[in-house]
């Protein structure tokens, strides 16, 4: 009955997963650790249980790149204060409502009488601002660099049509500063990088061969399939075995090494690098994007001046530790005791990405 | 001449639903004979008395009660009033019970265009003749505008027990067959991808579909060997398989390759980032079946259209007691655990 | 992060200034910004994230990574019915 979805499918295709999983078993002679950096792979090699088909050689770690996950608690309790305020139509991707803040979330707020809508894209986001005149819609703008170009289009559309009732509270992050912390720090275990195969799509690989030249490891742009994955996978491994920390492509047909410069363009012109707190790492100077003074008037945070809101996490979470590749998910002392998905401490618990979310769901229990 | 002054008459023919609809007057009355009793009718109602008198037949009598809200109450492939009949016959109807008579309880929202209210009841109307059950007592409330979104429905139902079976969650024993009556998701992703904000076009229908006959035809196919059943709505199958294997204390699994899931609700729920077995659906059943009859019963199944694509999905096991594991397409193996939550669209 | 989803172009809008398109995803239709993909042709495949079309799929590049993968398997000592492999420690 099921007729397969192209380009989908045929890289699901067991048969190639097995050949890619023989392979990697052949040409790894020693143990690697890996780490992939997105949590949307993290996400799919735990659905698909293919960190329990690796050869015992390979041991996968998780990275931190779930913007659930990263967004830091200060600008949750930003969100939160947003949402409840009666002139507000507060609008987020559905990922952000069950993230915890300090004492509540999203879905707290609405339930107080917060009017909080999920869109799927940041024009919707704009639509609802159009439709609500009288109203002031903020929206959530978090992400890596694969959803900058979506939340910078929404900015510089809503300067373009002049809708003033219209803001975000941006928590852009991108990849490669965080892919140094982890390699500059003392503990780092990761030899390998499958990099993100959609954040690749915008940015291009280029941007990797710098860091691949100055911590010499391999970093290999890798799609979300399972036999995308795999195929990523052994690629690094066949690189680190053969000593080169090169940067390649296995995501060709979505990844190019220049990117999408269209895309480029529109974030550089709505967003400028700036420093950024990741929630369970701190701050990482330059890892992240605000928006540019031409564009200030669209930022929630001053327009509503909640830039006063500061917050702490808890000091149970390790899910820094965990985000760094440092330690899995069920090394954490609070991992299925005091925190679960229904009472996450922190965020790696709440998203479906998240790494301790996923090892809950897929995991704890068989292993 | 002299004009003598005229006293407005109140406006009697409203095109929404007004606070007067609910106040037992003039306006209520309208709007019983206007809306509800021309689609309604039967030897029940007519009398319009506060209670209907039942004669049931002898034996054991099953009696359940559900709410329904849902947004929109119209969606592709139903609305609200047909969720509302279909669901509670299928809750009568997977305990083992023939469906025979219902109330309905209305709460309705000022300003309700009275078009369509009678689109939903008409709708029940039809839905009840189909499941060959009747509606026999009822009652009106109208809130105020903002106290409750459109309309909500509640509906209890009362149906007779089979005699021979014995269906129970507890039931459950190691080589029982897992049978899904078809596609899961359709309708969750049905009111998902037609609420607005989501950038859908889409024209996925709802499930939404009254089970009692085909249910009645598997239990005279094999009245001692379906051991329960359940119909999974909200939670979708991965919440009725929790359950399932929770309450008899029994392992599940199944597998990945069999989960049937029709095209267009996979796409949506491939772009939501939504795992289909977590969603609802409102015309399926899950049963669990000794294994020498599993083959009968889906031969049974399948001659019915809500069956047709029924299969087998799995089977009860002796390990890990309580859970529900997924053999995946690769061989490995993952947890089927118990959603959290409403499911949400994401990005990531 | 990024969960991007390809999809066929069946037509192409054009809303408040906005190049947009409707894509097919097997059968579900939705909505996505065309801006950053302007040499997108009807029929053709794109990546979609929150909304937005971010790459057209490289036919050439998607077959001849099956291909090559292909290859893989034609070489090596494999055989198509055996069982998948499953691990041992479950």
């Amino acid at each position: 009955m099921p007729t397969p979805m192209k380009y989908i499918d045929e890289f699901r295709d067991p048969q190639l997963a097995r050949k890619l999983l023989e392979e990697i078993g052949r040409k790894a002679t020693r143990h690697w650790t890996i780490m992939e950096i997105c949590g949307g792979q993290t996400h799919s090699i735990i659905r698909n249980g293919i960190d329990q088909l690796l050869p015992d050689t390979i041991t996968l770690v998780h990275g931190p790149g779930c913007p659930v996950c990263v967004t830091p608690l200060e600008s949750l309790e930003r969100a939160l204060a947003l949402a409840g305020r009666k002139e507000v139509i507060f609008t987020s991707f559905g990922d952000m409502l069950r993230v915890p803040g300090n004492a509540r979330d999203l879905f707290m707020v609405r339930s107080a009488g917060g009017d909080v809508r999920i869109v799927f894209s940041p024009l919707d986001a704009l639509q609802i601002a159009r439709d609500n005149p009288a109203k002031e819609v903020v929206f959530f703008a978090v992400g890596f660099e694969t959803t900058a170009p979506a939340n910078a289009m929404a900015v510089y559309q809503a300067a373009r049509e002049g809708i003033e009732n219209f803001s975000v509270l941006v928590s852009q992050v991108m990849v490669p500063p965080a892919m140094r912390v982890i390699l500059s720090s003392p503990g780092n275990m990761v030899q390998g990088f499958l990099a993100a195969g959609h954040v690749c799509a915008v940015m291009g690989y280029a941007e990797y061969e710098p860091v691949a030249l100055e911590f010499g490891v391999p970093i290999v742009a890798t799609g979300f399939e399972p036999v995308d994955l795999l195929a990523g996978i052994l690629k690094t491994v066949e690189l680190l075995e053969e000593g080169k920390a090169d940067v390649a492509n296995c995501y060709g047909r979505v990844v190019s090494r220049e990117g999408n410069l269209f895309a480029q363009e529109i974030i550089k012109t709505v967003f400028e690098v700036t420093d950024r707190q990741w929630r369970g790492i701190g701050l990482i100077p330059r890892s992240g994007l605000g928006l540019r003074k031409e564009f200030a008037r669209f930022d929630a945070e001053t327009k509503f001046h909640v830039t006063n809101i500061i917050a702490e996490e808890s000091p149970l979470c390790m899910s820094g530790t965990v985000l760094q590749g440092l330690m899995k998910p069920d090394g954490c002392p609070a991992f299925a005791k005091e925190c679960t998905p229904q009472h996450p401490l922190g965020a790696t618990m709440v998203s479906s990405e998240g790494a301790c979310a996923a090892y809950y769901k897929y995991h704890h229990h068989i292993s | 001449m002299t004009i003598a002054p005229l006293c407005p008459l109140p406006i009697m023919q409203h095109e929404t639903v007004q606070m007067a609809h609910g106040a037992g007057g003039q306006l209520s009355q309208s709007l019983m004979q206007r809306v509800f009793m021309p689609h309604l009718h039967n030897n029940f109602l007519d009398l319009l008395d506060d209670q209907a008198k039942l004669d049931l037949p002898p034996g054991r009598t099953a009696f359940t009660t559900d709410t329904y809200v849902v947004s929109p109450v119209i969606f592709p492939g139903g609305n609200i009033g047909e969720l509302a009949v279909n669901g509670t016959v299928n809750d009568l109807a997977v305990g083992g019970a023939r469906p025979l008579y219902l109330s309905a309880g209305f709460v309705l929202e000022e300003g309700l265009p009275l078009v369509e209210l009678e689109t939903i009841v008409k709708s029940m109307a039809e839905a009840a003749r189909r499941a060959g059950v009747m509606i026999v007592t009822g009652d009106t409330k109208v809130v105020g505008k903002g106290q409750c979104d459109r309309i909500f429905i509640n509906t209890s139902g009362i149906g007779c027990l089979r005699d021979g079976v014995s269906l129970s969650c507890r039931n459950l024993k190691p080589g029982d067959a897992i049978i899904l009556s078809g596609t899961v998701g359709d309708h969750g992703m049905a009111i998902m991808t037609s609420r607005e904000g989501l950038s859908f076009q889409s024209q996925i229908t709802s499930d939404c579909a009254a089970l009692n006959s085909m249910i009645g035809a598997i239990l005279d196919e094999a009245p001692l060997d379906i051991h329960a059943m359940r119909d999974p709505t909200r939670g979708g199958v991965a919440a009725t398989l929790n359950e399932l294997a929770q309450s008899s204390s029994v392992g599940i699994e199944i597998h990945e390759t069999t989960i049937p899931v029709k095209p267009d609700v996979r796409g949506a729920c491939e772009l939501l980032g939504i795992d289909p077995l977590h969603v609802a659906n409102e015309g399926k059943v899950v049963i669990v079946v000794a294994p020498e009859k599993a083959g009968q019963v889906l031969d049974v199944l399948r001659s019915f259209d809500p069956g047709r694509d029924a299969v087998i999905i799995g089977s009860v096991v002796d390990d890990h007691p309580g859970m529900v594991v997924m053999r995946t397409l690769y061989g490995s193996r993952r947890i089927i655990d118990l959603p959290v939550g409403e499911q949400l669209p994401r990005i990531c | 992060m990024c969960l991007a989803i390809p999809g066929r172009l069946l037509e192409r809008t054009v809303e408040n200034g906005l190049n947009m398109g409707t894509i097919d995803v097997n059968g579900s239709k939705t909505r996505a910004c065309l801006e950053y993909v302007p040499d997108i042709k009807i029929g053709q495949y794109t990546i979609v994230h929150a909304g937005f079309a971010l790459k057209i799929i490289d036919e050439e590049e998607a077959a001849e990574s099956l291909k090559l993968w292909q290859e893989l398997i034609e070489s090596g000592a494999f055989d198509a019915d055996e069982e998948l492999p499953s691990p041992e420690s479950l």
